[in-house]
């Protein structure tokens, strides 16, 4: 089998034969450092192409199909373009918050990938509070975002920040409930328990409504999250020209940029964790024909084809919804969604402590 | 330890510590103003306090042009103002000059024009929805407006010779006759536009966040859309009677059948409405007309050089954004004395002001969206 824990393994095994221990840790620190800068680039072009050609398709029109095949190489041609720009930094910025916003946004980005598993058995690091540490640090890059907007100079950019602020902080709240229904039915934070107690089935199959209400939710929060419309407030091109980015040219905006399609993908990709059991086959009971059959297709394709649906679920949402104003925004937060996914986690308590789910 | 309005008037230039009011400049070039205009804006926090249109960025003197071109010249200079409308201009022109001449217009002529009238404010208010949708941050309506406006603009450059500013009416008459596929290519266009008039509905006006976006936003009373010489869709989404077609019928518009859309709110919702059912109307005076083109001239047998009798001349038409006025002074030349133009993007953009304060800087995109700006036609 050539799985990717398979491949993991053996890298392992031949390191471990041929260094000691200590230099076997440091390789594959670097290895997986390496990887995840890979992994980095090549879904920032994988995503920026899909986001163009997903709304070229819902906008009855072609999208980028001039740079190689099918437009594959376009996002590569873009990158360049942006690597040889001149990075600006205006006069009258803070230099070094302008400077370094754009670097957290994109370590917290990197950060968050860390729990995350890409195939069975393969994670970089299965922390025994993998949930919870996916919600503390996606909290840090409203941060980065609130450094941006300040420090650029621009009341345009403030503004940005300052919505940001607001909405990142209320939506992390109904984030964090949504996720806690899902941990409440588990009864762990660690990622690997989480996909394996979906091993016969997915939550939002054996959860009934209280999972259907918290995956809802949640969607929405990570929409928010994340600034994609409909919730793009921070840099509502027609109001704030680009929002808290609007200063920011080069390879530093692409920083953001990129930063914005990773956090798309993390959260879908913890979503398809939490509720569409992650790299679990489809699963329905045991020991069927059925479940056998769905097992022969690898673990990586379940987990990037959960992934890349809700990723396209999301990009949907931007390209057919408007834009809300901010205080509606912060009304859907605090007035219904927060009331209903903390009534929804309670329901979900009671559930899971009578045994009513599958 | 600095306080926090200490740092604000210090990082944020042009802002004022004490009310914690700063302003910020919206345009010449921001993506929300669909031209160059220049909105300088107060701000508290989130909320506007002011809003002050600076104008003139795009100011070509128009009228000054026109005095020193002849009657049939001037009328091409006008395609510029309302580019989005600009049959609608060349027809106000061409009326004034053939209300001075006594010209008779023949009857074809007159349907041919009404024709590319309401083709032109379909092709408008097309564009002014996927605009609108786009400043509250939908894009792909825009997309979808603009497959519809290309059917037009296909339909006009087969019998003008063009897209965008066609110059296609001149004084006593079309410069053309019709293209042979005319008809067909209009009534193709009808059976598609029906059709996709509900999509509009299900994209964009049934949304649940357009709604709230929407409703109760901009609210423009009728004795303020009155008293700020407000006119076209912005004062009928008050529930003001303003349809020039109806209240001084020019051309065969008494002969018609259609509505006057009138909606009571005077809200951004209330205007939307009355441009979507607009564009109905439109459609059904086209299908009335369309199988009824008269045979015979389409250009009234005129003078080579025209010279208007010295006195004042006003006309007034509809345009896709309010009524549109052409004075003209005549001193008995070949050139007018003096034109003015009465364009109804000036008064509608001096309502701004008044219906924005007090509201989130995201209803304001949404307002200007709502008055279908067209900067051009501001400044002239």
């Amino acid at each position: 089998m050539w799985s990717l824990s398979h491949i993991a393994n053996e890298i392992h095994t031949w390191l471990s034969n041929t260094f000691n221990p200590t230099w076997t840790q440091i390789i594959e620190m670097v290895l997986a450092g390496v990887a995840v800068i890979g992994l980095f680039a090549a879904l920032g072009l994988v995503l920026v192409l899909m986001e163009r050609r997903v709304a070229a398709w819902i906008q009855i029109r072609l999208g980028p199909n001039r740079v190689g095949p099918f437009g594959l190489l376009q996002s590569m041609a873009d990158t360049l373009k942006l690597i040889v720009k001149e990075g600006l930094t205006p006069d009258g910025a803070d230099k070094v918050m302008f400077n370094v916003a754009p670097f957290i946004a994109m370590i917290v980005a990197m950060l968050l990938m860390a729990p995350i598993a890409f195939a069975k058995d393969f994670q970089l690091w299965d922390l025994n509070i993998g949930v919870l540490f996916v919600t503390a640090i996606s909290s840090i890059m409203v941060i980065s975002i609130l450094m941006a907007g300040w420090s650029s100079n621009n009341k345009y950019s403030l503004m940005g920040a300052m919505r940001s602020g607001a909405q990142i902080v209320s939506y992390e709240l109904s984030a964090g409930l949504s996720i806690m229904t899902i941990v409440v039915l588990t009864g762990s934070l660690q990622v690997s328990d989480i996909i394996h107690s979906q091993a016969n089935g997915w939550w939002i199959f054996k959860g009934h409504v209280p999972v259907w209400i918290a995956f809802i939710t949640f969607i929405i929060a990570v929409t928010a999250e994340t600034n994609r419309a409909p919730f793009d407030l921070a840099e509502a091109e027609s109001e704030l020209t680009a929002g808290f980015h609007t200063e920011y040219s080069g390879m530093k905006f692409a920083l953001f940029f990129l930063a914005e399609y990773i956090n798309v993908f993390i959260v879908c990709a913890i979503g398809a964790t939490l509720f569409l059991g992650g790299w679990m086959p489809l699963h329905f009971g045991s020991g069927n024909a059925f479940n056998h059959a769905m097992d022969y297709i690898p673990s990586s394709i379940w987990f990037f084809g959960k992934t890349f649906l809700l990723i396209f679920l999301i990009m949907w949402f931007r390209w057919t919804f408007p834009r809300l104003r901010i205080d509606q925004l912060l009304n859907l937060e605090w007035k219904y969604l927060l009331p209903i996914s903390m009534v929804n986690l309670l329901v979900t308590t009671a559930m899971a402590i009578l045994g009513w789910h599958f | 330890m600095y306080r926090q309005t200490e740092i604000i008037k210090e990082a944020v230039p042009g802002s004022n510590g004490e009310t914690g009011e700063f302003t910020i400049n919206v345009g010449p070039q921001h993506p929300a103003t669909h031209g160059v205009l220049h909105l300088v804006i107060t701000l508290s926090g989130e909320t506007i306090k002011k809003v002050e249109p600076h104008l003139g960025y795009i100011h070509r003197s128009i009228e000054k042009m026109c005095e020193s071109l002849t009657y049939r010249q001037f009328i091409y200079v006008t395609s510029r103002m309302d580019y989005l409308s600009s049959h609608i201009n060349n027809h106000a022109c061409a009326l004034c000059v053939e209300k001075g001449m006594q010209i008779e217009v023949p009857p074809r002529a007159r349907v041919i024009r009404v024709l590319m009238d309401e083709l032109t404010r379909i092709a408008s208010h097309e564009l002014w929805w996927g605009a609108m949708a786009m400043d509250l941050g939908a894009f792909t309506p825009f997309f979808h407006a603009f497959r519809e406006r290309e059917s037009i603009n296909d339909i006009m450059e087969e019998t003008c010779g063009a897209r965008l500013t066609m110059n296609y009416m001149v004084p006593g008459g079309v410069m053309q006759d019709i293209h042979p596929n005319f008809q067909k290519r209009v009534k193709e266009f009808i059976r598609l536009y029906k059709r996709k008039i509900d999509e509009y509905d299900e994209l964009v006006t049934g949304n649940i966040i357009f709604q709230n976006r929407m409703k109760g936003v901009g609210v423009l009373t009728p004795e303020d859309a009155v008293s700020y010489g407000c006119s076209g869709p912005v004062t009928r989404g008050s529930g003001v009677s303003s349809d020039i077609r109806k209240l001084y019928p020019y051309e065969i518009y008494d002969k018609l059948e259609f509505d006057e859309v009138l909606e009571t709110g005077g809200d951004s919702f209330a205007r939307y409405l009355v441009r979507i059912r607009e564009m109905q109307q439109s459609i059904r005076i086209i299908e009335q007309l369309i199988d009824q083109i008269p045979e015979g001239d389409f250009q009234a047998k005129t003078k080579a050089v025209l010279k208007l009798p010295k006195g004042e001349f006003y006309t007034r038409v509809e345009t896709a954004r309010g009524e549109l006025g052409v004075y003209i002074v005549s001193e008995g030349g070949t050139t007018p004395y003096r034109i003015k133009f009465r364009s109804p993007g000036f008064s509608n953009l001096s309502v701004l002001d008044h219906i924005a304060r007090g509201s989130k800087i995201g209803d304001l995109v949404a307002m200007m969206g709502t008055l279908d700006l067209v900067i051009p036609d501001i400044d002239r």
